[in-house]
């Protein structure tokens, strides 16, 4: 699995982001899902892509936790690493 | 005394151009939007019209419900959503088929990369549903909700069952329609495969020489309203929704009843409800696949139903400008016929140039001609035929 710093998974979670309708002006570390019109099916292939890509299961019970695009790319950096 | 129904909205997205209008214009000039055998919607982008959520969020299909929907609600007045109760208005919207472009390319992901990079987006996208749960979504539609299937007979039947839900006062208007996106590789190689479409690429309804139909993508939408509700708010009338005929053949998978009595019954049943005979009808808008099966039973079916007048009125088929839509078909051609109404006119049935001794009416060839009107409006028969056995006629009247 390639390793990646925060700042990759930032760019990849943003283009991500982006590709599902959110405005990417608005797409910054403490924007909340609500905020980027994000909702449960996005995460869900968010969470696809990101294991996809740097092998992190993103669980239901993750998500709750994860509020923010920080919080998301906080939680895969850190098991990204491992 | 049932309560009469009126059009207030039409929209449609054709082989033939994005807009009603579009299409009738060009359908009556004899213009053909078939293109090397398929009947595509080429000038249809979805970012014109949706945003990249929606448009990713949306199959094909439901892509081109959207927009047929947004152009009937808007010459309804309804842009903004419904200025009644929108607890009190429907949507109603039929397909053959659903989403077939997405389980297809779903279905390439499954295989390729295994069930877990399936799409969170496969079910809401592929659903047969999906178009009319989205366009209630997209205008705050709160009344009954739900999509209709019965192949190329779908448009209709949710145009009938519209119809009857504004009339039981079910609902004070229902936004109806049918759409289908069916150009697909699974989808074309499997019609291919039973036989029905044409192996030269030509929609010829009618004529001799036809030799199965040619594959065609679309949608269209009418907004139903009881008269009243219409009147009271000055909603401009575009005609009327005056008759519903639905019946099955319990003959065959995908074959027509020859002797077209099926068919017949459904047609007798959309004069009775509109409360006249063959002499009030004045022009035909036929299912008129180009297909052998389909256009002789379907002749023998207005003979049956209509006695001798059959032979004094005109037949036209819009599939032999755009192809055949599927479960679009019955709400294409039915938006097209409130338009031709409108017009005064029965466009042609292009191409039509050699007489099958089987199919032996007018078949309006060459120009579009204009229609006598005989000092009352003008009303029409719109006929859908689908696989299983599925008959649904409406019947129209001017406004």
């Amino acid at each position: 699995m390639p390793t990646a710093n925060k700042e990759q998974i930032e760019e990849r979670m943003t283009a991500a982001l982006e590709s599902f309708g959110a405005e990417r002006d608005q797409i910054k570390r403490d924007a909340n899902w609500e905020a980027l019109d994000v909702d449960s099916l996005d995460l869900v292939e968010l969470a696809q892509i990101v294991e996809e890509e740097y092998g992190v299961k993103m669980k239901e019970e993750d998500m709750k936790e994860l509020k923010t695009v920080g919080d998301a790319v906080d939680f895969v950096a850190e098991r990204a690493k491992s | 005394m049932t309560q009469r129904v009126v059009i207030t909205g039409i929209g449609a997205l054709t082989p033939l151009g994005v807009g009603a209008e579009t299409l009738i214009e060009r359908w009556s000039a004899g213009e053909s939007g078939i293109d090397d055998g398929l009947g595509r919607c080429r000038e249809f982008e979805p970012t014109e019209h949706l945003s990249i959520k929606e448009a990713r969020r949306a199959d094909r299909f439901t892509q081109l419900a959207i927009v047929a929907c947004d152009e009937a609600l808007t010459q309804a007045g309804w842009e903004d959503g419904p200025s009644v109760d929108p607890e009190r208005v429907g949507c109603v919207m039929g397909t053959g088929i659903g989403g077939i472009g997405t389980i297809e390319e779903q279905l390439e992901v499954l295989r390729v990369r295994g069930a877990e990079a399936v799409s969170p987006l496969a079910v809401p996208m592929m659903m047969a549903n999906a178009a009319s749960g989205v366009v209630a979504m997209r205008h705050g539609l709160k009344g009954q909700c739900y999509g209709t299937v019965s192949a190329c007979a779908a448009g209709a039947h949710a145009i009938g069952a519209g119809l009857r839900m504004v009339q039981h006062g079910d609902v004070e208007a229902c936004v109806v329609g049918g759409a289908e996106a069916g150009i697909t590789p699974l989808s074309q190689a499997a019609f291919v495969g039973m036989g029905a479409t044409s192996p030269s690429g030509t929609s010829r309804p009618f004529d001799a020489r036809r030799d199965g139909f040619v594959m065609g993508e679309g949608a269209a939408a009418l907004v139903l309203e009881s008269e009243e509700g219409a009147r009271e708010r000055g909603a401009e009338v575009l005609g009327y929704l005056a008759g519903y005929g639905a019946t099955a053949d319990a003959h065959h998978l995908t074959a027509p009843e020859p002797s077209g009595e099926g068919a017949s019954r459904a047609i007798a049943l959309a004069l009775a409800d509109a409360d006249i005979g063959p002499d009030g009808v004045d022009w035909v808008n036929a299912h008129g696949t180009s297909t052998q099966l389909n256009d002789r039973s379907e002749t023998e079916a207005l003979k049956r139903a209509l006695g001798e007048r059959a032979r004094e009125i005109p037949v036209s088929s819009l599939k032999s400008a755009i192809g055949h839509t599927l479960g679009a078909a019955g709400a294409v051609e039915a938006a097209a016929t409130a338009l031709a109404l409108r017009r005064g006119i029965a466009p042609p049935t292009i191409g039509w140039e050699e007489r099958d001794e089987d199919c032996d009416l007018d078949y309006v060839p060459g120009d579009a001609r204009t229609l006598e009107s005989n000092g009352r409006p003008l009303r029409a028969i719109s006929n859908s035929f689908g696989f299983g056995g599925h008959n649904a006629v409406l019947c129209l009247e001017a406004a």
